[in-house]
């Protein structure tokens, strides 16, 4: 393998780590505060990357530049709308219910989506790569790429990651939320409503989602069963971290986005393989992930 | 578990006689009773191990390898005899069962799962890419085997087939009941109410749930094989994700405190899917979506729960 090969897989995993960071952290956060896995999350994913290439289609003719807060237009309605209602109407019904039931109804849930999915955008493939078409090209080691994906998917990834980290640990609502995550009885003991700091939560989660759809359409053709498959890899990478874990989401997203990339230059034929052995393989040395903390036996 | 409930086997026999007068009234049927049988013997597993509380969101890995078993036979040794076929495919199922077992009965409920995720998305993804074995997402034809050693036309084939997937449901059902009822069952029942407790009494749960993993895994394998008979066909699709999450959807609608609710969920999943796909063209994922919606809200005991509510008899306990 020779340098400039080296510099390409690197410049691949970086960005496509930053994307799988920001579905996968918004599904810790929900899993580390609710303790649900929300099945559903992939189909965020995918409706915040739709929606996001339907506002950009229809405004780049009248300027491409505002493409880019269609995007963030998108993150935020798909995440504040459809993971609102979710939380309000179905997820509210089923808490301190079985795990099994719990997750089961995020996962009727994704049929739903998944399938309005096709009667809304169709199955031929979407490109809306305004954004990325934008920003000029730049060159890395002497390899040319495009800015979009070195520069601002990761500063859009790291951006989250410090004020996620500064919401949670330095604003009172972060802390109200933490109160709830450690001890639901006591919090809801001085006067906290558990349930406000859920749909906070879970919107914020489902905005993660959306917002890493939204970044991802430009930089792929949208099909069906982009959602299917983002789940699967998102829960790999938080997963990985250990649930609940938001600086190690960042960490895993980053080894399983740089082993896949360089899975795709060296034995393309492993690339899918690549983050779900990380994930076996971690999980059956550490279960709690990587930066999770050893749970106590229940007794 | 009520240890007789008469309206199950009631019901049973409703069942008994659907499979064998359904089919002579309309022939289209056949493919899709044996297709109902053939995933409620899958399911059959899943319900084993949610007795146990733990929910595998990757049992798809053992229905894919049941199919692959036969898929592969049939490439590289040539077409051979279902009932071969059926011993291929539960051996995989269970060997598979073995080895993923005894590092996932060590763990419980949410890392359970992911494990047994991450486990089938490793199988999906080897059968998805290694194309020269396996042709990737085509899959591989089947190609219709002797029953016994007894050759078949297309259409005495899907008859024939569908009373063997019959025959092995049914033993697999009365076992399986069987298995829940006895000592072992209720370990493994212990597992999901007080696992601490069970091993106070110097039993090992982790062998507890070894055993009750790989007769899941069997039951998987040998409703894979089937399936793959039935469509002719194998494909990694059998491995997804998705598939994992439809068993678990099927074991839940139909009811997981009774054997007989895996059957009873894969009738009502597979006429809706059958009918609805032919109605309503793009939208039977949909409905049964919405139809796991209000189960879960309003008969989490399933379609077996409340067939016992309605007769007084003590309703089986919720999954």
């Amino acid at each position: 393998m020779n340098a400039t090969i080296a510099v390409l897989a690197a410049l691949d995993g970086i960005s496509y780590a930053a994307l799988v960071f920001l579905v996968s952290v918004g599904l810790s956060l929900i899993f580390g505060v609710m303790r649900i896995v929300n099945v559903a999350h992939g189909s965020l994913y995918a409706y915040g990357a739709y929606a996001a290439a339907t506002i950009g289609l229809a405004v780049a003719p009248i300027s491409p530049w505002l493409t880019y807060p269609g995007l963030l237009i998108a993150a935020i309605g798909v995440g504040a709308v459809i993971g609102g209602f979710l939380e309000r109407f179905l997820l509210r019904l089923v808490y301190g219910r079985d795990e099994a039931l719990q997750l089961l109804i995020t996962f009727a849930v994704f049929m739903i989506l998944d399938n309005l999915q096709r009667v809304i955008w169709g199955v031929q493939p979407i490109f809306a790569a305004v954004p990325l078409q934008l920003l000029p090209n730049i060159s890395v080691l002497g390899v040319g790429y495009t800015s979009y994906q070195t520069l601002l998917l990761p500063g859009v990834a790291i951006l989250t990651l410090v004020g996620l980290r500064y919401f949670l640990r330095r604003t009172l609502a972060g802390a109200v939320i933490l109160a709830v995550t450690e001890d639901r009885e006591a919090a809801t003991a001085i006067g906290i409503d558990p349930h406000r700091v859920f749909l906070t939560t879970f919107i914020l989660g489902a905005i993660l989602a959306a917002l890493g759809g939204a970044l991802a359409s430009p930089t792929t053709s949208l099909l069906p069963g982009i959602g299917t498959d983002m789940i699967v890899l998102s829960f790999a990478v938080a997963a990985t971290a250990g649930l609940g874990q938001i600086e190690g989401a960042a960490v895993a997203a980053l080894m399983i986005g740089l082993a896949r990339a360089l899975a795709i230059y060296t034995y393309p034929e492993f690339e899918v393989l690549v983050p779900y052995l990380i994930m076996v393989v971690v999980l059956l040395l550490r279960p709690q992930g990587l930066f999770g903390t050893a749970r106590m036996r229940r007794i | 578990m009520p240890r007789r409930l008469p309206v199950l086997v009631v019901a049973g026999i409703i069942g008994l006689a659907a499979v064998v007068l359904l089919p002579l009234l309309s022939p289209s049927l056949v493919t899709l009773l044996a297709l109902i049988l053939a995933k409620g013997i899958v399911v059959l597993g899943i319900i084993i191990l949610l007795q146990a509380g733990q929910v595998s969101f990757g049992h798809a890995m053992f229905f894919g390898a049941g199919a692959y078993a036969v898929a592969f036979y049939g490439r590289y040794v040539g077409t051979g005899d279902m009932l071969l076929y059926l011993l291929f495919g539960a051996v995989s199922g269970g060997v598979l069962g073995l080895v993923v077992g005894l590092f996932v009965v060590r763990y419980r409920e949410i890392f359970f799962g992911m494990l047994n995720l991450a486990f089938s998305m490793v199988l999906w993804s080897l059968l998805e890419k290694m194309f020269h074995y396996t042709n990737g997402a085509d899959g591989i034809r089947v190609a219709r085997p002797t029953i016994a050693g007894m050759a078949f036309t297309p259409e005495g084939f899907s008859y024939a087939l569908l009373y063997l997937t019959f025959a092995i449901a049914v033993a697999a059902l009365f076992i399986v009941q069987r298995y829940l009822e006895s000592p072992l069952g209720h370990m493994l029942r212990a597992i999901k109410s007080n696992e601490t407790r069970l091993e106070y009494l110097g039993v090992s749960a982790r062998r507890v749930l070894l055993v009750g993993y790989v007769v899941s895994a069997v039951l998987g394998g040998l409703g894979g094989s089937l399936v793959a008979a039935i469509q002719q066909i194998a494909t990694p699709e059998f491995a997804y994700w998705t598939k994992s999450g439809e068993f678990v959807f099927i074991a839940i609608l139909g009811g997981a405190g009774h054997a007989l609710g895996a059957f009873a969920g894969a009738t009502v999943f597979e006429f809706v899917r059958f009918y609805a796909s032919a109605q309503l063209a793009d939208a039977w994922q949909m409905i049964l979506g919405g139809v796991l919606i209000v189960i879960i809200l309003l008969a989490p005991a399933g379609l077996i729960g409340l067939l016992a509510r309605r007769r007084g008899a003590e309703p089986p306990r919720a999954a």
